[in-house]
Order: structure tokens, then sequence, then C-alpha cells
């Protein structure tokens, strides 16, 4: 029997099975404890666990990831949590100077099997600072993975795999797909942590997404049936490494290309896939691959954010622009 | 509860061994401790001028030299137990090398060759922190991942006046004593950072404050009395929960081979210091105790000279490096990507 869960419900269940399997795991954060996390992915753990291995710190991030890093070099699996998006920046020096490069400056002796999760993105209707999308801050910092869910039962198998690397994984939780469920049975198996999926095949378009925007572009290719567009959905997952393996064979077949993410589109990581896309697969394209994404501003209120995401007509929008009568 | 008393660091620096040489009443270390104390003291400063020689003849891109830091380096490491960890900064090569790291590995960063040469597991030292007051973090992660899992491990953090204005250190110093992590910050106050003096560095009546309002025990010692900071250290290491210990001692040396002191200091402040010397005063106390004699010191050095020489030998042969192992360690398993660009560097 399989009820449906929700993305929150399978973090939360990740969480517990790694805790359960490997009594190195620990969980820890602001508010993580007795409250379960302001989104609750840690809703019951510390009940569970005891608070030596699920417990609340002092509110301060650079501290949580700084002390994250002394429990792996002791042998600890620590898997943090930083609340939101922007509240992460003060961690920034650790996660970049130390947590990713450890592994490279001791030639391979101290690896840090750290998993920090942030939850990102918009879409909730948060005031300022708590709805940044802050991939490619990490994607640009060699030595750390980078990953992002976009289903539920993606988000167990995927956070369990993360827990399991011995490399430092930040793991971008969409917020705003927290609550939607999914019927799955939860696993850890399936495609590997480094690997994008087809999450729908198609001949004529690729539109790739990840994290928040892979619901968003599964939707824009159920609406894309009507205009007679066959569009195929490619869902990231490692934004770094990027599955070039994957990614360049869909596209490969389609020759067109749509990439959508909710971060702002000047120097954002669809920068990246564009300029690998042409690298790779130049003779296979019809049209010039196009960016959906978020507008060049800082996060706007509210009342104004569906302005600033992408949306199904935007990206149908985008699709219609692929030069489809050149090709007639 | 704790109460304020117990935390408060005397208002005098404590010490047990004047600058003249003179012991001042308190319990002093047994003497085979002093002498070992000299000992390494002597060997640490020949290494740390082997090594400001070897900046001169291009075998070293830079050095932070730490002379007239000895006190500090040697006390705070012969005080420490196998179990525990050292987690040095780059002004600290004295005192790795004093944990038995092999020199040519403690100088591999500053060689240039790689950026840690020496096994952090092996010797318990963790690599050298450059970016300031970030190690003081990691130290109190991996004294809390030691009690956690029941080990009888303290980590001793090396850092600098500078170092305590930066935001991870206070971050560091909470964590330590909500957690009652057993840590030890030496915090070497050498009077500068690079060439901003204390006074503009904080207004604090002593950096040992700084423990204090986050309810750390706090202690204020004479840096360059060697007895005084091993036992010092060596209590802080007996005691349950994290301690800061401002130690006050002073940077003879420019910052590092490439700075020019003088364009921020007085030379007779300099002056002043030198005759606070660690190692001469510990020297005059072992003499009148009869505990050291001409032939003694006479072997000390030659072994101090002895050692010196073959770093030097071992610096003065060219290193090979290998380009292939920029991708090796970035990940566990090199990525496709970082196999990919490997072999394009080596074609």
């Amino acid at each position: 029997m399989t009820e449906p869960v929700s993305m929150a419900g399978a973090l939360n269940a990740a969480l517990a099975d790694a805790l359960s399997d490997d009594p190195r795991v620990l969980v820890f954060g602001e508010d993580v404890g007795a409250l379960g996390g302001v989104f609750r992915i840690t809703d019951g753990l510390a009940a569970k666990f005891g608070d030596e291995r699920v417990f609340d710190t002092p509110l301060a991030e650079s501290g949580i990831v700084g002390t994250a890093i002394g429990m792996a070099m002791n042998g600890l699996v620590p898997v943090v949590e930083m609340q939101f998006d922007a509240f992460a920046y003060p961690a920034f020096e650790q996660i970049t100077s130390h947590l990713a490069k450890l592994r490279n400056r001791t030639r391979g002796r101290v690896g840090l099997p750290v998993v920090v999760r942030v939850p990102y993105g918009g879409g909730i209707g948060g005031v300022e600072h708590h709805s940044d999308s802050s991939e490619a801050y990490y994607t640009h910092t060699p030595g750390l993975r980078v990953v992002t869910p976009g289903t539920p039962a993606d988000a167990y198998r995927l956070l369990r795999q993360a827990i399991a690397c011995p490399d430092p994984v930040i793991f971008l939780e969409p917020k705003r797909r927290y609550w939607a469920k999914e019927t799955a049975v939860l696993s850890a198996d399936g495609p590997a942590i480094d690997r994008a999926v087809v999450r729908r095949t198609g001949n004529d378009v690729t539109l790739i997404a990840y994290g928040g925007t892979v619901a968003t572009a599964l939707e824009a290719a159920e609406a894309a049936v009507e205009e007679d567009w066959d569009v195929e959905v490619v869902d990231l997952r490692s934004l770094s490494p990027f599955d070039d393996e994957t990614v360049t064979a869909s596209v490969r077949r389609t020759g067109r290309v749509v990439v959508v993410h909710e971060a702002s589109r000047f120097t954002g990581y669809g920068a990246e896939v564009v300029a690998r896309l042409q690298e790779q697969c130049f003779h296979y394209l019809q049209a010039p691959i196009l960016r959906v994404a978020g507008l060049d501003i800082p996060y706007p209120p509210p009342k104004l954010e569906q302005h600033h995401l992408p949306t199904v007509d935007r990206i149908l929008d985008a699709v219609a622009r692929l030069q489809w009568d050149d090709n007639a | 509860m704790t109460t304020l008393d117990a935390l408060l660091p005397t208002a005098e620096p404590l010490g047990l061994i004047d600058a003249e040489g003179n012991a001042l009443g308190g319990d002093l270390p047994p003497d085979e401790i002093l002498l070992e104390l000299y000992r390494r003291m002597v060997v640490g400063r020949r290494f740390d001028a082997q090594a400001t020689a070897l900046t001169k003849q291009g075998r070293l891109a830079v050095y932070p030299s730490s002379r007239g830091q000895e006190a500090c380096q040697i006390g705070a490491v012969l005080a420490m137990r196998e179990q525990d960890w050292l987690f040095p900064t780059y002004r600290d090569s004295v005192a790795i090398v004093s944990r038995a790291v092999p020199p040519a590995e403690v100088l591999s960063l500053l060689r240039g060759e790689w950026h840690c040469g020496y096994d952090p597991h092996a010797h318990r030292v963790a690599p050298q922190c450059t970016p300031l007051a970030t190690n003081t973090l990691h130290a109190v992660g991996l004294a809390h991942a030691a009690r956690l899992k029941g080990e009888d491990t303290v980590a001793v953090v090396l850092l600098g006046d500078g170092a305590t204005s930066e935001g991870d250190t206070h971050e560091a110093l909470n964590f330590a004593a909500v957690w009652k992590a057993p840590v030890v910050f030496l915090v070497q106050n050498n009077g500068y950072a690079i060439s901003v003096p204390l006074s503009k560095q904080t207004a604090a009546p002593s950096l040992a404050y700084k423990g204090v309002g986050y309810g750390m025990r706090s202690m204020l010692v004479d840096g360059n009395d060697a007895a005084m900071v091993y036992t010092a250290v060596k209590q802080a290491i007996a005691s349950d929960g994290p301690t800061l210990i401002e130690a006050l001692t002073y940077r003879i040396e420019a910052h590092t081979n490439a700075d020019d002191a003088t364009r921020y200091r007085p030379s007779d402040e300099v002056q002043r210091w030198l005759g606070r010397d660690p190692i001469a005063r510990l020297e005059t106390y072992l003499r009148a105790r009869r505990l050291l004699d001409d032939a003694a010191a006479e072997r000390l050095t030659a072994e101090a000279e002895e050692r010196a020489a073959a770093v030097r030998e071992e610096m003065n042969r060219d290193v090979e490096v290998d380009p292939a192992e920029l991708f090796a360690h970035v990940y566990a398993t090199p990525t496709p990507a970082l196999v990919a660009q490997r072999k394009e560097l080596e074609s």
C-alpha cells in the first residue's frame, strides 16, 4: 500500500531512515529540535532520536556549518539546516573556503561528508530574504555537489544519496513544492545522485528544469499538446556536477531547448547550461537555446512575485519562438 | 551556576618566571618539562630562522615568522596529549613541527607544492588556517563530536589578536560555551594584525574578556613565559568545557618576509620586547638552578643546527609536482568533466 506523500514528508522520512541506519548521522540547525523546523521537515526527529543526534544550535549559520566541518573531521555525518536561502549567506565562507576545499587541500586525506539543506526559491508569498534562488553561488564552487529534487519520491532518494555521499552536498529544497503530494514508494534506489532524468518524453522540444520549475515545465508540456508540440522535460536533479550525457542525448533528439529556472537570468545557472549545450550539440540545434528565468531584479515582494517566476505561459511563449517556421 | 568571578581573568597577566628569569612563586612544572620547553624553543627558533632564510633563496614563496612567540607555540604543544587536536594558523609552523610533523610537510603550503602537506589525522593537526578565525569553529565541532562519541579529546585552537574581531571567533566561543565543548582557545596577542595595532582592534581591557560574555572561563597570561603558557593550557585541557587564554606576546619579525614593519611600529618597542625574550628568561632560570650548563646548551645548539641543516637540504631539493593531481582530490571520485579536463591538460 502506498499513501500519497508530500515532499516535506518524504524529506522527513529520509532523515529518519538515515538516522536509523547510520549512528554517525546528526541533524542540527535552528529550530530543528522541538519545533521540527519552520517547515516541519525535522518534525518528530528529536523526540525519536534524542537531543544528542537532533538538536537546536545557537542562531549563527557560519557556526552551524563551521562546527559541522569539525564534526565531519571527527568521523560524524552532519546534516544541517539553513532556515532559508538568504539566511545561509553568513555561512558562505565556511562553505566555499572550507567545506568545498578540505578534501583537496589535504590531498584527499580529509573528506567532509556534510549535507547542507537549504529551503530555496520563491512562490510562497515570503517577505524579503525568504525567496532567493542561490544555486549559482554554490555551483560556481568546485568541490561541492549541488542537488535539488523536483518530486517527493526524488526528494527522499536524493537526500538519502546525499547523506551517503562522501562529498559535501548543498541540498536545495524547492520550498514551494514542499506540500505537493505524489503516490510513490520511497526508495534510495534509482537514478544516481549525479544523474538527470527525463520526466516526460517528447520529440520536438526539450525543457530543462530543476527544483521548483520541474512541475511548471511538466504543466507547460501538457499545455503544449494543444499546440501540437511534443515536449520532453528533463529534470536536472544534480546541478553540480552536470549530467552532460543525459541532457545532450535529449537535445540531440529534439534539436530545440528551453532552460527554465527561477533565478535571475544574468549569469544564472541557465547560462552555463546553454554554453555547454551549444559546445556539445551545435550541429543538432534547430534554434538558439532560450532561457525562461527570473527577472534581473532583487526578489520581489509577495504581491509582485508572479511577474518574476517562470509560468506556463512564459514557457509556451519561449517554445513558440524556437524558429519553427524556418525549419518548414 | 557559574559565577562571574569564576570566569573572569586576572587584572594582571599570570606568570611563573619573569622577564629577568626569576621564579615568581607559583607552582612551576617539573624540571624535565622546563628543560623540554627550553629545548623545543631553541630548536623552534632555529627552524623559524631557517624558514625565513629559505624565502630569501626563493625556496619558499613566503614565511610568516613566529620569532618571539615560542613560549606560546611550544608551551601549548607540550601541554597537549597525544589524543588532542591542534588547530593552527599560518603563523604556527613552529608549533606544528613541535607536534612532530615533518618540517618539509609543514612547509609544503609555503613552498607552493600543495596546500596542506601533512596528514591531519596522522598527527591530529588540522591544516594551517589562512582565513582568520574560521578554524575556531572547526575546533569546536571536532571537540563536540569527541564528546558525543565519548572520546577524551580536547581541541586546542591557535588564533591571534586580529582574529578576535572576526565573527567566527564569536560564534565559536558561543557554541563552545553552550555545548560545554572541550576546546582551548589560545589567543596569541602579539600586538599587531599585520600593521594594525591592538588599540585599533579592540576597546576591551583584555581580549580575555571576550570569553566571559559567552560564559566561558578566561585567563590572561604572560605569553612569553613558557612555563606559564604550558601550565595554563594543561589546566585548561584537564578542566571541563572550554577555556579562553589570552597570552601576551610580541611578533619580533615583520608579518612575513614580504612585510616592512618599520612603517607601522617604532624600533624601541621591538627593543623593549627583545628584553622580554621567552628563551633568554628560561635559560637564565635554568642556569641559576644549575639545570643547564654550557655543555648542555652547546649540545642543544648543535642539535638545532643539525635539524635546520636537514630542513635546508630537503627544501633545496626540487620537488616534483604532478598536474594530474589537480583533478584527483576535488571530489572523492573525479567527475566526468574533471576527467575530461585532465586529459585535455595532459594532451
